[in-house]
């Protein structure tokens, strides 16, 4: 499936992840999260740069792996990415959707 | 002839979302209690509330005395493919609980006292039975800080109340 974000044409899943993470740019996290009602901060590019460096080492991200990130806390993940917030992290971040059940 | 009768009408309704997981955990075996844990966890990254009240030996798992100290049961437990007899010679329970904890730290699993802050940080409500705690003659500085309050069943069937609701007993 394709989408335009940004006047770019990006590959997604019929969940709406992006396929090839090289697609993604900032403009284009910034309008998947306006799609999921987040206003983009600072504090919340903190997160979508610690997920993306833990993706490309191979990490599998957890609510654990957040907790212990020194990036944020898990209170602060959950306000920042109300409603699911490892998944919509993940969306935003370019990355596949966490499959990890913890 | 035959006419349907109206309860077999079955109506196309829009699937209604959970909104709510409600959680009752009566024991503190360590599979149950990781059972109970990782639903509620599990509901919260999905965006669904989540609540735990924990009745009967489900409160070994709040104490801080006896937080850490969970077992897996080996007796009575026909999953793990023990005799009976086995099961129950000394030292048989401590090591299936030490191979489980080791197999759940593989995936990332948090001991029970570090989940218990996961739960409460992602907001889930922790609630000890009033009864119970009555029973083992417990007082509320006996439970882990996370605990938010002790309170009775029927409050806890009042936080039931609204469309997608769901009770679990574990």
């Amino acid at each position: 499936m394709e989408k335009t974000y940004n006047g770019t044409a990006v590959h997604v899943n019929d969940q709406g992840y992006l396929t090839d993470f090289n697609e993604w740019n900032r403009e284009v996290g910034m309008e998947i999260a306006a799609e999921e009602e987040i206003e983009m901060t600072d504090e919340h590019w903190e997160v979508i740069d610690y997920i993306q460096d833990q993706f490309q080492k191979d990490v599998a991200l957890s609510i654990r792996g957040i907790k212990n990130s020194g990036v944020i806390n898990i209170k602060d993940f959950y306000r920042l990415f109300p409603g699911g917030p490892l998944k919509k992290a993940s969306k935003i971040a370019g990355i596949p959707k966490p499959v990890s059940c913890i | 002839m035959k006419t349907t009768p109206e309860v077999l009408d079955i109506k196309k309704e829009t699937p209604k979302k959970v909104k709510k997981m409600l959680m009752i955990l009566s024991k503190a075996t360590l599979d149950n209690v990781y059972a109970c844990f990782i639903l509620a966890n599990g509901a919260r990254m999905e965006g669904i509330e989540a609540e735990i009240f924990f009745t009967f030996f489900g409160l070994e798992a709040i104490q801080k005395e006896k937080v850490e100290k969970l077992h897996v049961a080996t007796v009575g437990n026909p999953a793990m493919h023990m005799p009976t007899m086995l099961g129950g010679l000394p030292g048989m329970e401590a090591f299936a609980t030490k191979m489980m904890k080791k197999e759940m730290e593989k995936l990332d699993i948090p001991p029970v006292g570090e989940f218990l802050e996961i739960l409460s940080d992602s907001g889930v409500k922790l609630w000890a039975c009033k009864l119970a705690m009555d029973m083992f003659h417990l007082e509320k500085e006996a439970l882990v800080d996370e605990v938010d309050e002790v309170i009775t069943v029927g409050d806890f069937y009042a936080r039931a109340q609204g469309d997608g609701t769901h009770l679990l007993f574990i």
